[in-house]
């Protein structure tokens, strides 16, 4: 065990784990962000995907000893009320079938289109192709994420 | 306005069900049961007010509607109650949506599988919208001391046109609640839908992204443990024995134990398939550390004797008897044994007219054989369920498709009374019939039971993967007789598996062919199967739309002409009495996506098609899917889809429906596939298990629906298993290779 102190969602935290634990499961297990989802536990899926530091990444493989002075955003701190761009457009398309891969996809899609704000198909193929989606949502994904593009 | 006799009490329902060939299905107990004295509303809270089971007013005028079945990512937590408050006549904006509790005494068929939710749903819900929305009339009317004849309805707006008075639902709320529901109610003439038929987004779609707990896995409770299980590496082991000493101290942990799932459970459904019912138990605080710890357990492992498994079938009344041999089972011996199988006469489900003489005078006989692989569900959210079992009471809660079938399963197996059992129902990540098999909801109850704790039972995806209920391994073997005038004279299949058949006796080209020959044969193995999306028709819908393009092309003929040719015959003069799909709805589909893709108009420049058409679970589905070859890679560009499934009741969900359906199609049959060595799958994770993924995903997706005002069906199967034979036929296209082994491409790249 050792004492981590970790930014989330723009709040400071403190905690006390086993130091090889990755974020999914700090943020599942320890602060109830259940948003973030676990898929594969090998960085294959993507539905575990958060931010760190604006870089999409695969909570389940990042250890929290490794996360340092890095802000954390999860799902549930991407937007106060829901109205980030990309969740906007996610509504708008009404991409989800299941929906349990959809924060990992929402995740990925935002940290695109923060380091490339307009981009092309095959850009969005491979920032995307991480993420899975087991219902086949891909269509609808690509267009909400051309629908959010287009309103940056 | 159609005026429909409401029924009461479970005789009148029986009676009625009988009358209406199995029409009516959905009960309506909730009239009887719910049927609120004075006492009862004045017990309820203030502002709602519990109209029949299936919707409450609160007195602002919104409605809450309940969604009775199990959302599994098919919507119906969307269609469901615009179908009641369609009849209910109230502004889609004022109302809430609730998942129902499991009561099938008042919602009856509480169950996600066989597409079947809206076709046996659309009676009930109806007329549980149509229910309410004559008694808050009545409750108006009795206000106003008019005739009820007189009162009419508007977006949740009662009004009396003749003394020009009007009123809201929420303001004759509390009265209504008090009438006594009506005998008959006047049901909406289909032209007069306001929701049905209009798009409505996703009720859950808010808090998906924004990533609320929705789902089983997110459950917590104060003082809940983590629970996961150790399951066999291999089909055909079994528990021998186990070193916890070291797991036992590792940080967090609380417990290790054996649990046999079904110990002394007598009434085992077939939704009790079970695999490994002796696991290993590993409880403790977080999922990181009891995951480390179910590592840190050496376990020996013993191969099992053969043995015999007795399941209640779907209707609880016939036996289904299984043989479960030992060993440890090998693809490449079950695609020899397959083969084998193949060229011996089977047993005979079908057979119309002399098919020996037709294809001894045939002209031309084509003979081609196909395979396709196990292959694993995977739903995203890996099995998991909660479980707070004391000592004369349990609550389950969870994603289960069968939520009816595993409470009972779980209260004879946890020693209590049926009415002690809830089974509370959460939204599902996925289902496509892996979570019908709900052995991990018993296994989390008895988990609960023995730690005397809260507890969310979890499987790593290596668990969920290694641990399934399969799609089985498939062989189909065909024959066709052609005539010198390239007439179809013989058709002759011969389909099985591992180790269940993909065959249906009576669907297409049965009755379409003068001289038909169905065989099916099954081979047992211990390696667990169930329903996986389409059951059966998710291999034998590619593998007959291939062949017959195969014939089509053989006798010279455009595949979409050579087609509805055979449905003309079966429409006109049909061959036996038992086909089970219409032709006319069939061709009409295929008609449909003829003109929607401009066949035949098409630039022939590096666009390759293939065509496909298919009939199951009620809904009739046509594909043309264009592809065109990049970097010596099949790439899907368009996939068309025309669509007959009746009235089409939340179009944007529906689309939605068919285009994941037809990705899900084309990914299977092009990178899906388990391989068993030594009984054990040599994928485990999706590092090796290929699904589709966007770059592999078709570029653009037009689904066209069948106009009518057909009883409406299921899309959650439909638009899966024909795409794979449009896929098959456009590879052909472009590659000059026919493609008989699924997955077509066996992808070694791993994509992280």
């Amino acid at each position: 065990m050792a004492t981590f102190k970790l930014t989330i969602n723009g709040e400071s935290h403190q905690i006390d784990v086993d130091p090889s634990t990755p974020m999914l499961w700090v943020l599942r297990d320890h602060f109830k962000l259940v948003g973030t989802k676990f898929g594969c536990g090998i960085a294959q899926c993507g539905a575990c995907t958060i931010h760190v530091s604006d870089v999409a990444v695969r909570s389940c493989q990042l250890p929290v000893s490794a996360v340092g002075e890095q802000k954390i955003t999860t799902i549930e701190g991407l937007s106060e009320n829901g109205d980030h761009p990309v969740q906007k457009a996610w509504l708008e398309q009404d991409v989800p079938q299941c929906g349990y891969c959809q924060a990992g996809q929402i995740m990925s899609a935002a940290a695109l289109l923060k380091a490339n704000p307009n981009p092309s198909d095959e850009e969005i193929d491979q920032a995307m192709n991480g993420n899975i989606c087991r219902c086949g949502t891909y269509i609808r994904i690509k267009k909400a994420i051309k629908t959010a593009s287009s309103s940056l | 306005m159609t005026l429909i006799k409401t029924s009461y009490g479970r005789r009148s329902f029986l009676k009625t069900s009988a009358l209406a060939g199995g029409g009516l299905v959905v009960g309506f107990s909730w009239l009887a049961s719910c049927n609120p004295t004075n006492k009862e509303v004045a017990k309820m809270p203030k502002e709602w007010f519990e109209i029949n089971g299936y919707l409450k007013i609160g007195d602002n005028g919104l409605a809450t509607i309940m969604s009775p079945n199990p959302e599994i990512g098919q919507n119906v937590k969307t269609s469901m109650p615009m179908i009641v408050a369609e009849e209910l006549d109230i502004d889609w904006d004022n109302v809430l949506v609730e998942q129902a509790p499991l009561n099938t005494a008042i919602f009856t068929r509480q169950l996600a599988g066989g597409s079947e939710s809206i076709k046996f749903g659309w009676d009930g819900l109806r007329m549980a919208g149509a229910t309410a929305r004559e008694m808050l009339k009545q409750a108006a009317a009795q206000q106003w001391e008019v005739p009820v004849s007189e009162v009419t309805t508007d977006k949740g707006i009662i009004s009396h046109k003749a003394t020009n008075r009007t009123i809201g639902y929420g303001e004759v709320a509390s009265v209504a609640a008090t009438i006594t529901p009506p005998k008959e109610v006047e049901l909406k003439n289909y032209d007069e839908f306001k929701i049905i038929g209009t798009s409505k987004r996703n009720v859950d779609g808010l808090k998906l992204v924004t990533g609320k707990p929705l789902f089983g896995i997110d459950q917590d409770q104060e003082g809940m443990l983590i629970a996961m299980i150790v399951p066999p590496p291999a089909f055909g082991l079994k528990l021998k024995s186990y070193d916890d000493s070291k797991a036992r101290t590792m940080p967090g942990i609380k417990d290790i134990f054996t649990i046999n799932t079904y110990e002394n459970v007598k009434g085992k459904s077939m939704f009790d398939v079970d695999a490994f019912p002796e696991l290993i138990a590993v409880v403790g605080n977080t999922t990181w550390e009891v995951m480390q710890a179910k590592k840190a357990i050496i376990a020996q492992w013993e191969p099992f004797e053969e043995y015999q498994e007795n399941f209640r079938g779907f209707s609880g009344k016939n036996i289904i008897s299984q043989t479960i041999p030992a060993g440890k089972e090998n693809s490449e011996d079950h695609y020899k044994i397959m083969e084998a199988m193949s060229l011996k006469a089977s047993k005979i489900v079908r057979k119309d007219g002399d098919p020996d003489a037709a294809f001894k005078g045939a002209a031309k006989i084509i003979e081609r054989s196909y395979t396709a692989p196990f292959l694993s569900h995977s739903t995203l959210e890996p099995m998991n369920f909660f479980a707070d079992v004391t000592e004369d009471k349990a609550l389950l809660s969870g994603p289960v498709q069968t939520p009816e079938y595993m409470e009972k399963s779980a209260a004879e197996r946890l020693g209590l009374p049926l009415d002690k059992v809830e089974l509370k129902m959460t939204r599902q990540g996925g289902g496509f019939g892996r979570r019908l098999y709900g052995h991990f909801v018993v296994e989390a109850g008895i988990i609960s039971q023995k730690t005397k704790s809260p507890i969310k039972l979890i499987y790593t995806r290596e668990d969920d993967m290694t641990f399934g209920t399969y799609r089985p391994a498939y062989h189909a073997r065909y024959r066709a007789a052609l005539d010198k005038d390239n007439n179809l004279i013989g058709f002759h299949v011969r389909a099985g598996g591992i180790p269940e058949s993909p065959l249906f006796a009576n669907r297409f080209p049965a009755g379409a062919v003068d001289n038909y020959l169905a065989e099916t044969w099954d081979v047992p193995s211990n390696i667990t199967v169930g329903a996986f999306r389409a059951p059966r028709s998710n291999f034998i819908a590619g593998v007959e739309q291939a062949f017959l393009d195969e014939v089509a092309e053989e006798a010279g003929k455009d595949p979409i002409d050579f087609r509805l040719e055979l449905f003309e015959r079966a429409s006109n003069n049909p061959v036996g009495e038992n086909n089970d799909y219409d032709p006319k709805r069939y061709a009409g589909v295929l008609e449909l996506v003829r003109e929607k893709s401009g066949w035949g108009k098409e630039s022939t420049d590096k666009v390759y098609r293939g065509v496909s058409a298919y009939y199951c679970h009620n809904s009739y589905v046509a594909n043309i899917l264009d592809m065109a070859i990049e970097n010596d890679l099949p790439v899907v560009k368009k996939v068309y889809a025309a669509v007959d499934c009746g009235i089409v009741v939340n179009p944007i969900a529906a689309t939605n429906m068919v285009e994941g359906g037809t990705i899900d199609g084309i990914g299977n049959a092009m990178y899906g596939g388990l391989v068993f060595k030594d009984g054990a799958p040599i994928q485990n994770n999706f590092d090796r298990y290929r699904l589709i993924r966007h770059k592999e995903s078709p570029k653009e997706i037009e689904v066209h629906f069948v106009d009518n005002n057909e009883h409406p069906t299921g899309l959650g199967e439909p638009p899966f298993p024909p795409v794979m034979g449009a896929l098959a036929n456009a590879l052909y296209k472009a590659t000059g290779q026919r493609h008989y082994d699924q997955p077509f491409i066996t992808n070694k790249k791993v994509i992280g």
